[in-house]
């Protein structure tokens, strides 16, 4: 049984039956008796400060129940929404925040941005009453380049330079003393491309209050409803935690888009209170687009420095980070803490100096977008690796295998603040090598040329730390929350299993993969395992579903618990068996005296547990339930080695991705066929970014990539059939050895195909996205 | 967004001139006019029900004459609000040149820009919507002018 449905076992999802027969129950299907409808009147200027805004025709309008607006939350003492993690500048000062209320109250910084919510007995009378409102808006000069940002208008009162924060990481004099005995110097400016997260679900909520016992529940998609509901508790003043319930229920993705606190439920969970009605909102895509933060968005000058060999000296990197107009939830910690400290990639390069300026404009806030952070930190080293291997002649798997980190340097620690634990970075290439067929790659190419096409392959050997960690090294560095996880095994009076998780699955597939794991520690069926999660009303206090972490921090804080229910089942048995707790062993479902024919099956010893008639009530509690608390000592590293290779057609401009091979040490594998899943989704996000997406504002701030008509989503018909297989080197800190695979697809595979489409190109460099009227002009001019 | 046309209207350049300066007249011939009123000296507000690809909306025009040399030419500067569809802002130069017989060559320039859901949904189809909406004008006010012959 264990075998078929225990770690290491590719089970189908126990998910899948309910979400393809359409049987999900997410925000939008769940409703309440009396509700009204929410509807945001949202800026459709870049920059303007609000003048008037006169409500009497929307209140008027039929069936309006309520019109707000940002002062009416500010007169209820609604606080600003709240940024998580205090960036402190290469000064020592803290990060500049601006305020940051719910709903605009006298200036609006971008298009989009919420400036009143109307409330309607239908979502028809309030969206015509969000089109009565009569806004008197005083348009001034938007600030929407990154690059010039500094030095424009000043968007924020008290944020001179539009710069939030100026951060280093490094040793700058070690750095620079390594450039002056390069031989060889390469430089890359980079831009890494904004993009859209488009979940397939769109944000919603559904806020209801019960006048008759003062709580409050909110029904919402967010990745992590504690955090939601400490944000909305502490920061925004809806109410105190105990008297404030937030459910996540299915939820169809997130990508990091869902960790955040928005204006949207805020104002939501806060009318519901206001009117003691519930008060329900979906996002329109068109919403998703202007108003979900975006991703990446980064401009990047970086140098890397060589020696005669090819030896790894010295890493430059300064990089100018779109925040957007507003700080974010998490925003601050996306370019710093995310992302310099990735900057040795898998390599030991003595020397690194990172220095990030954090800038705002006039577009929707930047935060956390699968990877975050790590995504552009492997665009980075990995081009400016490929581009040194050009330089000198070097071919770009061997410049790489000069430089690795060996298996004997572990556990490693980088010259920014990181501290590998394990890895084998040269076994993950030399499989993918073998898959792409490295050596068959000249023959191809002059096949292809023959045929008047271009041919490139790109490498891209990334590392990534998910599984955030420590809690005390993370808060020392700014953050505002722990990093630990809860979970919660209750053993049913049958024996049968229920597990509370902390950990939010929206795709991630922890119903499943919990369940497999619980399975093959206490030995009950599979089927017998049931994982519950996303509900403050269920579970303790909990960090919730970002960065990787869900297995390897979510899963250990279960094994945990495991571990204390097997040790008090031991126990129980002892006492029904009389023999000595030493000597009884738990294995495959049974609790077995040593030495004996003795044994209880884990059912006789859970009923036993709960009707307590042979059991030591004097020494031990009845019940079968065990919580545990897991604090991750350290990050987690999955690694790997993507080769991408294409195919140009150099009149057209068209790329072809012939083979994508990724190879990914994830340490130990629960379920292969939902890690492979995994990694599929990535790739396409990556490749998506890479040749495709791209959130573009014109010059006065106008999002003109907000549809689908404009943004281009990554088809099945962009992606190659992939190449995926695995390596592996346990984690050694955590109690399966696994390590995150949720974002390594999208980590690694952008400077893969980047690489091989400047490979294919003979350039230096191509613009992302790569689409087929840039690669045509770069093709015009190589 | 700019935009340039030309058009050749049947009638004297005096006639084209007053025609444009004749609220009655711009009501009639603007497609989806609801109304066209004179708000000031060299000012008018018009009331159009417009569709941009998939944005409909009523949309409120404020228009104002500059530099006019009667009967050579004007500038309109022109502010469009359509509440939640979003805005649009600009100014058309407009000409007017004799040609011969008894025709008038008129050549517009247009620059502006779009906001809101205009140009989130509607950035690409705005300029075929404006020329369309230019193209539907010449053709009416031809025929109300006179006889058409847009080109």
């Amino acid at each position: 049984m264990a075998n078929e449905t225990g770690i290491g076992a590719a089970v189908k999802r126990k998910e899948d039956a309910r979400f393809i027969t359409g049987a999900g129950r997410y925000t939008d299907d769940i409703g309440a008796h009396g509700q009204t409808y929410a509807v945001f009147a949202r800026s459709p200027y870049a920059r303007a400060r609000l003048n008037g805004l006169d409500l009497a025709a929307a209140q008027a309008t039929e069936g309006v129940v309520a019109v707000f607006t940002g002062a009416d939350l500010q007169a209820d003492g609604i606080g600003d929404l709240p940024c998580g993690w205090t960036v402190h500048s290469k000064d020592g000062e803290p990060m500049v925040v601006p305020a940051h209320p719910p709903i605009a109250v006298d200036k609006v910084n971008y298009v989009g941005e919420p400036y009143a919510v109307v409330i309607g007995e239908s979502l028809e009378a309030a969206k015509n009453g969000a089109e009565a409102l009569e806004a008197d808006f005083e348009e001034l000069p938007a600030v929407v380049d990154l690059a010039s940002a500094a030095s424009a208008d000043q968007i924020h009162e008290n944020v001179p330079n539009n710069q939030t924060y100026d951060w280093e990481l490094g040793d700058k004099a070690a750095t620079d003393a390594a450039f002056a005995e390069a031989h060889h110097i390469s430089t890359l400016e980079i831009v890494n491309n904004r993009l859209i997260p488009n979940a397939i679900e769109p944000r919603a909520a559904l806020g209801e209050y019960d006048a008759a016992s003062g709580l409050y529940t909110l029904h919402t998609t967010s990745q992590n409803p504690h955090l939601e509901r400490l944000v909305l508790a502490a920061f925004v003043q809806i109410a105190p935690e105990a008297r404030l319930r937030v459910i996540s229920p299915d939820v169809g993705g997130g990508f990091g888009s869902k960790i955040f606190v928005y204006a949207e439920e805020t104002a939501v969970i806060w009318a519901a209170g206001k009117l003691r009605r519930p008060v329900k909102w979906r996002a329109e895509r068109s919403e998703s687009f202007l108003a979900d933060a975006h991703g990446r968005d980064h401009v990047t000058k970086a140098q890397l420095a060589l020696a005669e060999d090819g030896t790894f000296l010295g890493l430059r990197v300064k990089t100018l980070a779109n925040m957007g107009a507003y700080l974010s939830t998490f925003a601050s910690s996306v370019p710093t803490y995310l992302y310099g400290t990735l900057m040795a990639g898998q390599y030991k390069t003595p020397a690194i100096y990172v220095e990030v300026q954090s800038l705002f404009t006039n577009t929707a806030p930047v935060d956390a977008y699968r990877g975050a952070g790590r995504p552009e930190a492997t665009y980075v080293v990995e081009r400016i690796v490929e581009t040194a291997a050009r330089e000198m002649g070097i071919d770009p798997a061997e410049l790489r295998r000069r430089n690795f980190i060996a298996p004997s340097d572990f556990p490693y620690e980088t010259p920014v603040a990181l501290t590998y634990d394990t890895g084998d970075y040269e076994a993950s290439l030399a499989k993918a090598l073998e898959h792409a067929d490295y050596a068959g790659f000249g023959a191809r190419k002059a096949a292809s040329e023959a045929a008047g096409k271009k041919r490139g392959i790109g490498f891209s050997c990334y590392i990534e730390a998910c599984g955030l960690a420590p809690s005390q090294v993370a808060i020392s560095l700014g953050a505002g929350v722990g990093l630990f996880e809860v979970g919660e095994v209750r053993v049913d009076v049958t024996g049968s299993v229920t597990v509370v998780t902390g950990s939010h699955s929206h795709g991630q597939s922890h119903e499943t993969t919990f369940a497999q794991i619980i399975s093959d520690r206490l030995g009950v069926p599979f089927e017998n395992v049931t994982v519950l999660h996303g509900d403050t009303g269920r579970s303790d206090y909990a960090l919730g579903t970002y960065g990787s972490r869900s297995l390897a921090v979510g899963g250990s804080a279960l094994i945990k618990a495991t571990d204390k229910i097997i040790a008090k089942g031991k126990k129980i048995a002892a006492h029904m068996l009389e023999a000595e707790e030493e000597k009884v062993d738990f294995a495959d479902g049974t609790f077995t005296v040593a030495d004996s024919n003795q044994s209880l099956t884990f059912p006789e010893v859970a009923f036993a547990a709960y009707v307590p008639a042979n059991y030591p009530l004097e020494e031990l509690e009845p019940g079968l339930s065990e919580k545990a608390f897991y604090d991750p000592p350290n990050f987690t590293y999955p690694a790997g080695a993507h080769i991408c290779e294409v195919e140009i057609d150099p009149a057209t401009g068209v790329v072809d991705i012939t083979s994508f091979v990724a190879v990914d040490d994830f340490g130990h594998v629960v379920n292969p066929m939902i890690v492979e899943g995994q990694v599929h989704g990535g790739l396409a996000q990556g490749i998506g970014q890479a040749l495709l997406e791209h959130g573009v504002y014109d010059e006065t701030g106008q999002l003109v990539s907000g549809s689908y008509m404009d943004y281009t989503m990554p088809r099945a018909d962009d992606l190659p059939s992939f190449t995926v297989d695995t390596t592996v080197t346990p984690c050694t800190h955590n109690p399966l050895g696994v390590k995150g695979c949720g974002e390594a697809g999208a980590i690694g595979s952008t400077a893969a195909v980047m690489n091989a489409v400047t490979n294919a190109l003979g350039v230096a460099s191509v613009p992302m996205p790569a689409t087929p009227e840039t690669v045509w002009r770069a093709a015009q001019s190589a | 967004m700019e935009q340039t046309g030309e058009y050749t209207v049947p009638a004297s350049r005096e006639r084209v001139w007053e025609a444009l300066n004749d609220p009655e007249v711009l009501e009639r011939c603007v497609e989806g006019c609801r109304s066209m009123t004179v708000t000031g000296e060299g000012e008018f507000e018009a009331v159009v029900a417009a569709k941009v690809g998939p944005v409909k909306a009523t949309f409120t025009a404020a228009i104002e004459l500059h530099d006019v040399v009667a009967p050579e030419s004007y500038r309109l500067q022109v502010g469009v609000k359509g509440g939640a569809a979003g805005f649009a802002k600009g100014s058309a130069a407009v000409q007017l040149a004799e040609c011969s017989g008894d025709e008038t060559r008129l050549t517009y320039h247009i620059e502006g820009s779009i906001g809101g859901k205009l140009a989130q949904i509607g950035s690409r189809l705005v300029q075929a919507a404006a020329r369309k909406m230019a193209a539907s004008f010449f053709e009416r006010f031809a025929v109300d002018i006179g006889r058409s012959q847009g080109v």
